[in-house]
């Protein structure tokens, strides 16, 4: 679904991404992990659109987005859930979820947005900026899944939230991807929460791949290592 | 204030509040479009006030034309004129846009410069092409003459036109900036731009076309000025102070502040301007707003959300 071959993307002379080849299937999971400073939120943005590659391409579902801007990406099947989440502090929780379906061109919220986030509906006239972070999380969450993504990219999504709350995401994540089928790239340190969600765990340092499993034959002690500094 | 009746006090608070009613209206309809433009957008526009001009000069071209080719219309031009001020004055806006402002969204200090640049060469160019001194359109009959409610009371009926012009605008800004699809979009890039790209919203569409409105309304705004005053290149320039202050004190980004502040503002100088000179007017205005804004820097409106 998810096809990147030789990207590469610098900051001025410094190259932060160092020609990453991958692919994702459908119905996959892939889980990205690394320590902080090894590329993953780069290696996002990129994927997305907000920083340009300066080499590579990137394709979903076949068709060429490499040189796209960020709107029409969206538009052809990427949705990004942003570290820190990122939602409009000043629109309601009902607008930010609004703001999302411009490229799926629907009317209303699908129900099933509130079925999978039921906290949302309760807060749907707050301001976004007035809810507490796990709940801004889910609000990250949905406004990224109303543009019907073929990928949905997640960075760090249990950054500074409570554990029964990234437990609560965890399942969140897994019930998307039985429904939807859809595949889901996640950027993770915690390797407790990537366990209970990802297939495949590919880690990441000095913005290359070093080490990749499937969560079969996850060699957990090893990855804690490369995650220790 | 000896030598004034009871009576004569009250007429003379009736008709000066109404004239802060004129200039109320005039300053809401800049302060509507400066408050999309440098409000959402953070553009610290200063050829706002040029716009305004483009949209008065609209109007008098269109009255000459109408008088000289068909003056049997010239009861109805009007309604035509601030069409086509909105009109002109928001292509401009779109060009502006594309050809400067969009350059500089990373550098907000910077279109201080720019637009300033901008309101400048557009002074020129109406110069060169209006001449320096001030013209007036021809208005329409039903826009002159005054109501009496009472012997000492004149209210001037332009007064009132445009006072009606300013509350549909008003409306019309309200519902496209909040109950509308595109609004939406609008505050959603103003809040944050590289995240709106990411959500699906095409970024450079919205920020051209919101632009281009902010320079449309104050068109209006223009077309508005000439029932009330004439028009001379420099016209703009005598408004754009009053209107950031009206932003600024209202809090940007709040519809409600901008109204109540541009009230507040127009009010408290026309009433004042009757019993001292002009200029004291101003300076005691500005002296409140300066202390005000120390107790609340985020002017009178400001959403309220954690930071």
């Amino acid at each position: 679904m998810l096809e990147v071959s030789n990207l590469k993307v610098c900051y001025g002379q410094s190259e932060v991404i160092r020609g990453l080849n991958f692919t994702v299937p459908k119905n996959e999971t892939l889980a990205i992990m690394g320590r902080n400073g090894m590329g993953k939120t780069t290696l996002f943005k990129s994927l997305i659109g907000i920083l340009p590659s300066t080499e590579g391409e990137i394709s979903v579902d076949g068709t060429d987005v490499t040189n796209k801007d960020s709107y029409l990406r969206v538009a052809n099947g990427i949705a990004y859930v942003p570290q820190g989440r990122m939602i409009f502090p000043n629109l309601t929780v009902l607008e930010n979820i609004e703001t999302g379906m411009e490229v799926s061109r629907q009317k209303t919220v699908p129900e099933d947005i509130f079925a999978l986030f039921p906290v949302l509906w309760e807060m749907r006239k707050r301001k976004g900026g007035n809810l507490s972070g796990g709940q801004q999380q889910q609000l990250a969450i949905a406004r990224a899944l109303v543009t019907n993504p073929k990928v949905l990219l997640l960075d760090e999504p249990t950054e500074g939230i409570q554990p029964s709350i990234i437990k609560d995401i965890a399942k969140i994540l897994n019930e998307i991807k039985k429904l939807r089928e859809i595949t889901i790239i996640v950027s993770e340190q915690v390797l407790s929460f990537t366990m209970s969600i990802a297939d495949r765990i590919i880690v990441i340092d000095k913005g290359e791949f070093v080490h990749e499993d499937m969560r079969s034959d996850v060699d957990a002690d090893k990855i804690a290592k490369y995650l220790s500094v | 204030m000896d030598g004034y009746t009871y009576s004569e006090l009250g007429s003379i608070l009736a008709m000066q509040g109404f004239a802060g009613f004129s200039l109320f209206s005039v300053l809401l309809l800049m302060a509507l479009g400066l408050a999309i433009i440098f409000g959402q957008m953070g553009v610290i526009n200063m050829a706002h006030g040029e716009f305004m001009a483009v949209g008065a000069y609209t109007t008098y071209m269109l009255s000459t034309l109408t008088e000289t080719y068909a003056p049997s219309l010239m009861p109805y031009y009007f309604f035509v004129a601030i069409v086509a001020a909105f009109l002109i004055a928001g292509l401009l806006g779109y060009i502006a846009e594309f050809v400067l402002i969009r350059h500089l969204y990373k550098r907000p200090l910077d279109t201080l410069l720019a637009t300033w640049g901008l309101s400048l060469i557009m002074q020129q160019s109406f110069r060169s092409i209006f001449g320096a001194r001030e013209v007036s359109p021809a208005l329409p009959d039903w826009l002159l003459g005054s109501y009496q409610p009472t012997d000492t009371i004149d209210i001037p009926l332009n007064g009132m036109f445009v006072l009606g012009l300013t509350t549909v605008v008003t409306l019309g800004v309200y519902y496209l900036m909040f109950r509308s699809r595109w609004g939406l979009r609008v505050r959603a890039t103003t809040q944050n731009r590289v995240m709106s790209g990411a959500v699906g919203i095409n970024t450079t569409k919205v920020d051209r076309y919101t632009f281009a409105l902010g320079c449309g309304i104050a068109g209006i705004a223009g077309a508005a000025f000439t029932t009330i005053a004439s028009t001379g290149p420099t016209t703009g320039t005598l408004y754009i102070v009053d209107t950031f202050m009206v932003v600024v004190f209202g809090g940007a980004a709040s519809l409600l502040g901008t109204i109540l502040s541009a009230f507040t503002i127009a009010q408290a100088q026309s009433i004042l301007e009757f019993f001292i000179s002009g200029s004291m007017a101003k300076v005691y205005t500005l002296l409140a707003l300066v202390l005000i804004l120390m107790f609340k820097p985020e002017g009178l409106f400001a959403s309220k959300i954690r930071r």
